[in-house]
């Protein structure tokens, strides 16, 4: 008797828990690159107490893996990609809203090492010497910084040489973690990262022969927010959202 | 075609089971015939990769032998080695993740031992370590073999504490659980479901050979 009693209390608990929690009013969801986190999280508060009743919620992750997810129906409404290639991507695949595409800020891609016990690297040719055992680089297929890299280190005709070293990693930030960590003797992040670990990496040089860093936001095809979509891509081009991005290092206008 | 993450993850997990099979056997000896104070609450600790998230375990390694950990500093200063974005990271990860299910299929076997027949042993002037290897192992075996197989398709499907130790390096660290991740992020859909049908028919075969045995016993 006195289990059954548990058991249904219990069964009902369950039930409670699987009741969809109220909506808010609106609720926007936004999928950004890794790279725009800190900055995103501030504009996203910033956003949102310019506009009552309406949420953002963030999905951070490479660029590539966003466009994975909106591809296969995630209940997404604004992209926010690292590099060009990835938002052509999109739009050829019709995923996005093509004429709300903006460009919003713009980055720098840098060589860096553990502050610590760094190999103590002073060009991109140290790279292939002997105190440098593992290159951390973002995964070329889905991450951005990775294929900027690439651009980098082939255009220094280093790629094909060093390519025995390289780890390859889920996000710029796992690049930017595993140099930090010190489990790597170098890496290649942006220029707005590198700045957030700055007691744990040091910057080697800014890296030059790669296509310009720019991101492009867009509204996702599929949302169901459109209004409060586009409302959040012209956020990022006023001032006090462009002040923040810049707090966080982020360029504008042509890279 | 690229094999090498079939090749690899059979490396891995056949090392790893390896490891997971003598410290599996040792320590279920140990648990099934030795009782001490706090010996449950050591065997529990043992256990505990089998619940615990692999993330737990990828980042106990990490702390563990890390470079900046005392035994990965020392690693590395003295043998210039690291486990660290290399497979021997993954086959120490998998051992671990692997180890509680040949400890638990060792510790049952042997207390279905029957004791009489290793006392017997015992009055034929057998030393322990001989009555060890000839009466109670042989006895176990069967249970023993089919924990191992259990682990070996564990080790195999290891993925979370692995890539957090071993990292995904293409021909070097990327096994088949990786080789999945990444085709799936990367869109590649028919090479992720060639992997995916590869990897299950290699964990069905090692499930059907671990019930005959475990029907052995």
């Amino acid at each position: 008797m006195r289990t059954s009693r548990l058991a249904s209390r219990l069964a009902s608990f369950i039930l409670v828990l699987a009741l969809p929690l109220g909506a808010a009013a609106q609720q926007l969801t936004v999928s950004a690159a890794a790279s725009l986190t800190d900055a995103f999280k501030e504009l996203g508060a910033r956003f949102e107490a310019g506009k009552p009743g309406a949420t953002v919620r963030f999905n951070f992750a490479a660029s590539g893996v966003l466009l994975q997810q909106i591809g296969q129906g995630a209940p997404v409404d604004v992209f926010a990609s690292a590099d060009q290639d990835t938002m052509n991507r999109a739009a050829e695949q019709k995923l996005i809203d093509t004429a709300t595409r903006k460009d919003f800020a713009t980055n720098s891609v840098v060589l860096i090492e553990p502050a610590k016990d760094g190999p103590g690297l002073k060009t991109l040719q140290d790279l292939a010497g002997p105190g440098v055992r593992k290159i951390a680089i973002g995964k070329t297929a889905t991450v951005p910084v990775g294929r900027y890299t690439r651009e980098v280190l082939e255009s220094a005709g280093l790629w094909t040489r060093l390519e025995p070293r390289f780890v390859q990693a889920d996000s710029v930030r796992q690049v930017l973690d595993y140099v930090g960590r010190g489990e790597v003797e170098a890496g290649f992040v942006y220029r707005t990262d590198a700045a957030i670990m700055g007691d744990r990496v040091r910057v080697v040089l800014t890296a030059t022969g790669h296509t310009p860093v720019s991101y492009p936001v867009a509204v996702v095809a599929d949302s169901r927010e459109k209004a409060l979509a586009r409302d959040f891509v012209a956020f990022l081009s006023t001032e006090p959202a462009q002040q923040t991005l810049a707090r966080f290092g982020f360029g504008f206008g042509k890279p | 075609m690229d094999w090498s993450p079939l090749v690899l993850s059979v490396k891995v997990a056949a090392f790893a089971t390896l490891l997971a099979l003598l410290a599996g056997v040792a320590l279920g000896w140990v648990f099934a015939r030795r009782r001490f104070a706090g010996s449950s609450v050591i065997e529990s600790i043992f256990m505990l990769p089998l619940v615990l998230p692999p993330t737990v375990i990828g980042y106990a390694i990490l702390m563990a032998a890390g470079r900046r950990s005392p035994l990965g500093g020392w690693l590395r200063d003295h043998f210039d080695y690291t486990i660290i974005f290399s497979w021997h990271g993954a086959v120490v990860a998998s051992a671990v993740v692997a180890l509680p299910l040949v400890l638990k299929s060792a510790s049952a076997a042997f207390e279905h031992v029957d004791r009489t027949l290793e006392a017997a042993a015992s009055t034929l002037r057998q030393s322990p370590f001989s009555v060890f290897v000839r009466v109670t192992l042989p006895l176990a075996w069967p249970g023993i073999l089919a924990g191992t197989l259990l682990a070996f398709a564990r080790a195999m499907g290891e993925f979370g504490a692995s890539l957090m130790v071993a990292g995904s390096i293409p021909k070097q660290t990327q096994t088949l659980s990786m080789a999945i991740y990444d085709a799936a992020q990367a869109g590649n859909d028919d090479l992720a479901l060639v992997l995916v049908v590869v990897t299950s028919l290699l964990s069905i075969t090692v499930l059907v050979l671990s019930n005959r045995f475990f029907s052995l016993r």
